[in-house]
């Protein structure tokens, strides 16, 4: 198996300190503005983090966007119900269980998750629904977690399960619930294991907002967003392939891998092109063509050498 | 009294009702509040003020709005039967707000959306079911529409009603677009689908139940008009 190599960050994408510490006063002050962010806000801790490699020149998404256009149906189908319907959720305390083929099964706490190297991975995140943004996320990678537990030899995925709350979760209450709780999502060991995966504890320089997921999710930048389980609880690696929540629930439409692929439509719509949230404006929205695995191509497409990705979309 | 024959006098006297200047002023009122959902929403997405996915935000706004008005006019009748309450001379601003909704719907997808792109435009609406059902209640629409004054209703006689049961295949369609177009089951779906499938199911079921009701009561629910 190939060595995996981070590449170098090129001193042209080092943000100098002065600019990176004044941006993040720009963004304290921009997220204390907006009311409707107020309760988030307040929440959201600094965090300490350094930047990480794979940036991207695009334009990181106006945090309004990021924080009130979201899907985690836990709170509600509504892109606006998450932001709206998530302050009671508490993500503090936390604790994250690992387990499963592993010699050292662990239980980490929100102190121990968050002191692991923080680094800003500036991602592109492509949603199933053929929109994208760009988000500064504060996180570190999943390999490291997956190192420390030890995964055995007979270990050939990673499952991730979100917390069950209905009494914090609007969603996970009522006679409608659009899928079984809870959710689960699903990786290959070699997938988790990829530098570019990460477990996210914040973004935009500060703890995750309820509504993205807090206090921790998966980030994995080259699949469509749905794979980016939010708020785990659980982490099991296991012989064999997990069941994971979308492909359960319409599995012509949702494959395991969901790897970012415009030459396979999603049954009812296009995924060859994406609108950029937050760019263009209503006459001239930010569409642009979408990338073969998101545009990390030349990092992870040899995870899938010599596989057919239209049957395994 | 068939219910073609109710339908057609309701026409002539939607005729009558210009002559009475404050039921006219109440349909162009109603004109006027079934564009302002359309109107703020357009407002707020070209100032910038939708967050996120701003044309898909107005685009399902549109869609919505338009499901609302045409179950609305479809309602008129059973309404009137039922609960004794005519509105039947907003019938027609109903139906007529429907079809400028899908109108609008179609547009933003078509413009705003996808750029005029027509060859992609075409292969959704070849390709895919939920986008084909959508576009066929959009040209079911039009000769509704076109058909929605006085002088049709004059002219088509007995035909204008076989004509206009075509909203009754519309509801249903444009109800079953918008449950498939959606990733997920929830409720708002299965109520318009429920609602629509109620309101065309009344139709054949109208004439055992208004004989029912004449039997109850020896007195004719005409007055009620």
């Amino acid at each position: 198996m190939a060595v995996y190599r981070i590449p170098p960050v090129p001193q042209s994408e080092i943000t100098p300190e002065p600019v990176y510490l004044n941006r993040r006063a720009l963004i304290a002050g921009a997220l204390a503005s907006i009311p409707a962010l107020g309760a988030a806000a307040a929440a959201a801790a600094p965090l300490a983090v350094k930047p990480g490699p794979f940036g991207t020149d695009e334009p990181p998404t106006p945090i309004k966007d990021v924080t009130t256009y979201n899907n985690f149906y836990e709170f509600g189908v509504g892109k606006g119900d998450p932001a709206a319907r998530s302050g009671n959720f508490k993500p503090e305390p936390w604790t994250l269980t690992v387990d499963g083929l592993v010699g050292k099964p662990r239980t980490f706490d929100l102190d121990a998750l968050r002191g692991f190297p923080l680094e800003e991975r500036v991602y592109r995140m492509r949603c199933v629904e053929a929109w994208s943004m760009v988000i500064p996320w504060v996180g570190f990678p999943l390999g490291l977690l997956l190192d420390m537990v030890e995964p055995l030899g007979s270990a050939k995925y990673v499952a991730f399960e979100t917390v069950v709350r209905p009494d914090e979760m609007p969603g996970q209450k009522g006679l409608f619930q659009p899928l079984p709780w809870p959710y689960v999502e699903g990786l290959r060991l070699d997938e988790a294991r990829h530098p570019l995966a990460i477990l996210a504890v914040g973004l935009y320089g500060r703890t995750l907002p309820n509504q993205n997921g807090a206090p921790v999710r998966l980030v994995v930048p080259w699949k469509y967003g749905f794979k980016g389980i939010k708020s785990i609880v659980r982490i099991s690696l296991t012989e064999d392939e997990p069941v994971t929540s979308w492909s359960r629930m319409a599995p012509h439409e949702y494959g395991f891998y969901a790897n970012v692929n415009p030459e396979v439509d999603h049954p009812r719509w296009s995924q060859a092109s994406e609108i950029r949230i937050g760019e263009g404006g209503f006459f001239s929205p930010g569409r642009r063509d979408t990338l073969p695995f998101n545009g990390y191509g030349e990092h992870v497409a040899g995870l899938y050498a010599g596989m057919d990705l239209r049957a395994s979309y | 009294m068939t219910g073609a024959a109710t339908d057609r006098a309701a026409g002539r006297s939607g005729g009558r009702a210009a002559a009475w200047p404050w039921r006219s002023a109440a349909v162009w009122a109603l004109y006027a509040a079934g564009f302002v959902p359309a109107a703020w929403y357009f407002w707020l997405g070209a100032t910038g003020r939708i967050p996120g996915n701003a044309i898909k935000e107005f685009e399902h706004l549109l869609g919505i709005w338009a499901l609302r008005f045409l179950l609305a006019a479809l309602a008129v009748t059973p309404l009137r039967d039922l609960a004794g309450i005519s509105l039947m001379r907003y019938r027609r601003a109903l139906g007529l707000l429907a079809f400028w909704y899908v109108v609008m719907h179609f547009l933003t997808y078509m413009v705003l959306d996808k750029n005029l792109d027509l060859a992609v435009i075409l292969a959704d609406i070849a390709r895919r079911p939920f986008i084909t059902i959508g576009m066929a209640c959009l040209v079911l629409l039009i000769p509704l529409a076109a058909t929605s004054n006085a002088l049709s209703i004059r002219r088509l006689g007995p035909n204008w009603n076989r004509l206009h049961r075509l909203a009754y295949v519309v509801a249903l369609g444009g109800a079953t677009h918008y449950a498939m177009s959606v990733k997920v089951v929830t409720a708002e779906p299965f109520v318009y689908l429920a609602l629509a499938a109620a309101l065309v199911l009344y139709r054949p079921l109208r004439p055992a139940i208004l004989r029912r009701r004449r039997r109850g009561r020896p007195a004719p629910a005409a007055r009620q008009g």
